[in-house]
């Protein structure tokens, strides 16, 4: 049976990791390729870098760590953040990342998701979208939850499928660091309006919002990051947790 | 020992790359049909679509080349599905080295279920000496919208909206529909019993 995925995020600048990380025996907290390979060893399930770097001239270092995350683990992965041409995916790709994501370059010339689907391939393009709950409806935000679009998420996520993303992951900027929960409706909704896999995002505080996302909300991935950094959930006892609630994980 | 990768417009060759690096073997990534026809050993790989693929593969002759191969042949993912009789996608003639007939997955509409079939699932059945050594019902990692029947060459299945052929073996020919190299550490050990196989 296909299992639910579970998704660390490393977040990257100038090629480290920002968030501080909590694991016995690391011997440096700052080197995503090492907590790459510790959460593989783990069985997560898939990896996320999310590249944070402002400048555009030490975006080369992201293409030089992907390299050396390729060369060490031997699970697929995603790289995002700040993605807007080909040629950028061109070097993400050619470097070995699996799969790219697109946010806010996609949203402002959605023709980038048709170029990226056509010369690469549906599988590998990741809509990431972040939104925010405004009366009745979901907006989109870009610039990290900064920017409202004004736009609703339901038909930008449908245009973007349209457009050939093939796989979401959702952030709602409501729940994100708030440890208090997924946005399960809002999963819940877009995982039955799209055919494309759905990661949901934001606001992972413990195992149990993990199993309400992958029922009630009908995700096919999770994603999360300083839970998992600073230990206050183990991948183990996740798993092994959404195993007794007859959650198919890969254990 | 000599492994080649063939190169071709449905590539995505630098994943299987790394992990033949980290066992410590350099691959040879060629399109020349002298070089493949020298390797020890060929894996057939590739990301991308049936038919613009397989145009490329005849118009390089390489078609040919492949199923002419003596040497142990290891196609991965869409190179499994080119090795096939037929594939829906493009509606497109395979290179025949299997008989099975590939085809697309019911949609989410009249299955309940997502396409593609993408992330960990289980093998079953699995027979011959490239799943030697494994836990039963390994996990291994798919990306795929399209499927091969189970026909004489299956060696292990899937089930996915239906049970499909995970892998196929016939002579020298052996073909995966998932990524064994990302499959974490089952995925390798499957790679190092292919890499160790002789004829």
């Amino acid at each position: 049976m296909l299992t639910k995925r579970i998704v660390p995020c490393l977040d990257i600048k100038d090629g480290r990791t920002v968030k501080g990380v909590n694991f016995v025996a690391l011997k440096d907290a700052g080197d995503p390729v090492e907590l790459a390979a510790r959460y593989a060893e783990q069985g997560a399930d898939e990896l996320v870098f999310l590249d944070i770097t402002a400048t555009h001239e030490k975006r080369k270092t992201l293409v030089h760590l992907v390299e050396q995350v390729a060369a060490a683990i031997n699970i697929p992965f995603t790289v995002g953040g700040g993605v807007s041409s080909i040629d950028d995916v061109q070097a993400l790709l050619s470097s070995g990342a699996d799969k790219i994501s697109v946010n806010s370059a996609a949203f402002k010339r959605p023709e980038l998701i048709n170029e990226l689907a056509g010369n690469f391939g549906s599988q590998c393009v990741v809509l990431a979208v972040d939104v925010k709950r405004e009366q009745d409806d979901w907006i989109v935000y870009l610039n990290g939850g900064r920017l409202s679009t004004g736009k609703s998420a339901i038909a930008w996520i449908q245009e973007a499928v349209d457009r050939g993303a093939g796989e979401l992951l959702l952030t709602s900027m409501d729940h994100d660091g708030t440890k208090s929960g997924f946005a399960v409706e809002f999963t819940a909704l877009i995982s039955e309006l799209v055919e494309v896999p759905v990661i949901a995002s934001g606001g992972a505080g413990n195992e149990t919002h993990f199993v309400e996302v992958f029922t009630r909300g009908k995700a096919d991935a999770a994603l999360a990051a300083g839970i998992f950094h600073y230990g206050e959930v183990t991948i183990p006892q996740l798993k092994s947790k959404l195993a007794q609630h007859q959650i198919p994980v890969r254990l | 020992m000599k492994i080649a990768i063939v190169q071709y417009n449905a590539g995505n060759t630098r994943s299987v790359q790394y992990a033949l690096q980290r066992f410590g073997i350099t691959p040879e990534i060629t399109a020349d049909p002298d070089r493949l026809r020298a390797a020890d050993k060929v894996i057939f790989p590739g990301v991308g679509e049936a038919s613009s693929a397989m145009k490329f593969l005849r118009e390089h002759q390489l078609d040919l080349v492949i199923k002419e191969l003596k040497q142990p042949v290891l196609g991965i993912c869409l190179g499994m599905q080119l090795m096939c009789r037929h594939s829906e996608e493009g509606n497109v003639k395979g290179l025949g080295i299997f008989s099975n007939s590939v085809k697309r997955f019911p949609s989410q509409e009249n299955s309940g279920f997502k396409v593609p079939h993408m992330g960990w699932n289980t093998l079953s059945s699995c027979q011959g000496r490239l799943f030697k050594g494994l836990p039963e019902a390994p996990f291994v990692y798919y990306v795929h919208s399209f499927y091969a029947e189970i026909g004489t060459s299956t060696v292990a299945t899937t089930d996915y909206i239906l049970p499909f052929s995970a892998a196929l073996y016939k002579d020298n020919f052996y073909a995966l529909q998932f990524h064994p190299e990302k499959s974490g550490v089952d995925g390798e050990l499957i790679m190092r019993n292919f890499l160790e196989l002789t004829i």
